[in-house]
């Protein structure tokens, strides 16, 4: 036999059927196994456990808080466009209003240009109707002399109520 | 000649047992190989059976470790 | 015998040598009580366990270290399979399970350091796991279900007449049970670690050598993943047959 070459055992040739030893084996396996059992259930699974719970716990907190800030961050852009759109609202108000205002005061200082203007061609046309007025005159009293300088130079004697009539005659046809 | 004819049983029932794990070889080969075809046709399934597949290939191997254990014996034991 | 073939030769194939429990200080006597190099190896594993789950999480970090992540990786791996298969009401006996997975997952691992001895690979440690496993479930499917639990093994979705037939089938797999989730472990790791040593006798050649160490690295990697497929298989089987326990009639 193979193993009686090596003069090892004097049992059977395979030592896992060497009966002998089978108590020996068993007493040790059970011995191990309690002691893993005992280090597995109260020291090293529990920690693990504990330690994977921990993690998922982070993690689902972590996911939590990335959601809550994901959340703020929609709300403070839908924030951000509301403040957008009012300011553009407000701006086109003021713009509205600036134009209005404007147009208001254009408007004011575009009638007072006018009140002046009229109020310059009044006395302008006043000024034109004093002058005319004086120039008839003027041009009457002309007349007046001419006429009673010619008189005078045809060799007649006028008398200065007939020249004035007949001027003021002339003067109306 | 040395031995005599037992010896020479034992030598032969050996052999002829360790045919036995050939054969178990044979029935691993299918179960793996079925599985990878179906797996081929499904790939989604495949990763729910691994399981299935490591149990199957254990039963179909543990019938040729019974024939290896059989020359064992007839080698050693016997 | 291979052994007296080929010692003309200077091979010495010892592939079962490796798996002999040896008492730790001397003597030949292997007692009950006996420190011998199985309990070497059990309390490296408990070590190894208590480093990797105990400290490596002694700082608690929310933003886990290298260390920590290992630790957190296989508590949520054994985590999520005792759920997706047992339900939310299996989860009561995660630690259970979860003791289970990192003794045969550290055993299993440690069997791969060199000269290292495999407690996993003997039928009585696997063997034990299992009847362990079975004791558990069917007391449990008893104590929760009552007579109930018995429904299990008659299969109303059948015809009548095959009923008694695959009654006696199913209670027949039912013991069979224990036999094929422990042998399944101690079989996949005795043949890996025999088939490594076979390999590495090869080595004895100097013609052989390279070919003998490629194989045994080629072993080597197959092995890694046996001891982690094995120990994944053995929680899961036990998480399955925890559901049928739970809720026999699924």
């Amino acid at each position: 036999m193979a193993t009686e070459a090596t003069g090892a055992a004097s049992g059977p040739g395979m030592p896992q059927l060497d009966f002998s030893t089978f108590g020996n084996q068993i007493f040790w396996l059970l011995i191990t196994l309690v002691v893993i059992y005992f280090i597995l259930s109260r020291i090293a699974l529990p920690r693990i456990g504990a330690v994977l719970a921990e993690r998922q716990g982070t993690i689902t907190n972590d996911i939590a808080a990335a959601e809550n800030l994901r959340a703020k961050a929609i709300e403070a852009e839908a924030a951000y466009n509301k403040a957008l759109a009012d300011a553009r609202l407000e701006a086109n108000r003021i713009i509205a209003e600036a134009k209005a205002d404007i147009q208001a005061d254009l408007d004011k200082a575009i009638a007072k240009a006018d009140a002046q203007i009229a109020a310059k061609a009044a006395e302008g046309e006043k000024a034109i109707a004093e002058i005319r007025a004086t120039a008839l005159e003027n041009v009457t009293e002309v007349a007046k002399d001419t006429a009673k300088e010619i008189v005078a130079a045809m060799g007649g004697k006028a008398d200065a109520r007939s020249v004035t009539a007949a001027v003021n005659a002339r003067m109306k046809g | 000649m040395e031995g005599d004819i037992a010896e020479m049983g034992k030598f032969i029932g050996a052999g002829i047992s360790a045919l036995g794990m050939g054969l178990a070889a044979l029935g691993v080969g299918n179960v793996a190989g079925n599985f990878l075809a179906g797996a081929l046709r499904n790939p989604s399934a495949a990763a729910g059976q691994t399981a299935t597949l490591f149990i199957g290939i254990a039963f179909a191997e543990a019938l040729g470790i019974f024939s290896f254990l059989v020359a064992l014996l007839l080698m050693f034991a016997v | 015998m291979a052994t007296d073939a080929a010692t003309g030769t200077g091979l010495k194939f010892d592939p079962m040598g490796q798996f002999l429990v040896k008492p730790l200080f001397g003597g030949d006597m292997v007692n009950w009580y006996t420190p011998t190099n199985v309990t070497l190896w059990m309390v490296i594993a408990i070590l190894g366990i208590t480093a990797m789950l105990v400290l490596g999480t002694s700082r608690r970090a929310v933003i886990p270290t290298r260390s920590q992540s290992i630790g957190e990786l296989a508590y949520g791996f054994v985590y999520k399979m005792v759920e997706d298969v047992t339900g939310k009401d299996g989860l009561r006996y995660f630690p259970y399970i979860m003791t289970l997975f990192m003794f045969v997952l550290f055993s299993n691992f440690l069997g791969l350091v060199p000269m290292a001895f495999t407690t996993t690979s003997h039928i009585a440690v696997t063997g034990v796991l299992a009847l362990a496993v079975f004791l558990t479930v069917t007391i449990l499917g008893f104590v929760k279900n009552g007579p109930a639990f018995l429904g299990m093994f008659w299969v109303t979705s059948a015809p009548l007449a095959l009923r008694p037939v695959l009654a006696l089938i199913e209670v027949i797999s039912y013991f069979v049970r224990p036999v094929s989730h422990s042998i399944r472990l101690a079989g996949n790791m005795t043949a890996g670690h025999a088939v490594v040593k076979v390999f590495a006798a090869f080595a004895g050649l100097v013609a052989l050598s390279p070919l003998a160490i490629l194989g045994v690295v080629a072993m080597y990697g197959l092995e890694i993943l046996v001891c982690f497929i094995q120990a994944y298989v053995f929680t899961i089987l036990t998480c399955v047959y925890l559901k049928d326990a739970l809720h026999p009639h699924h």
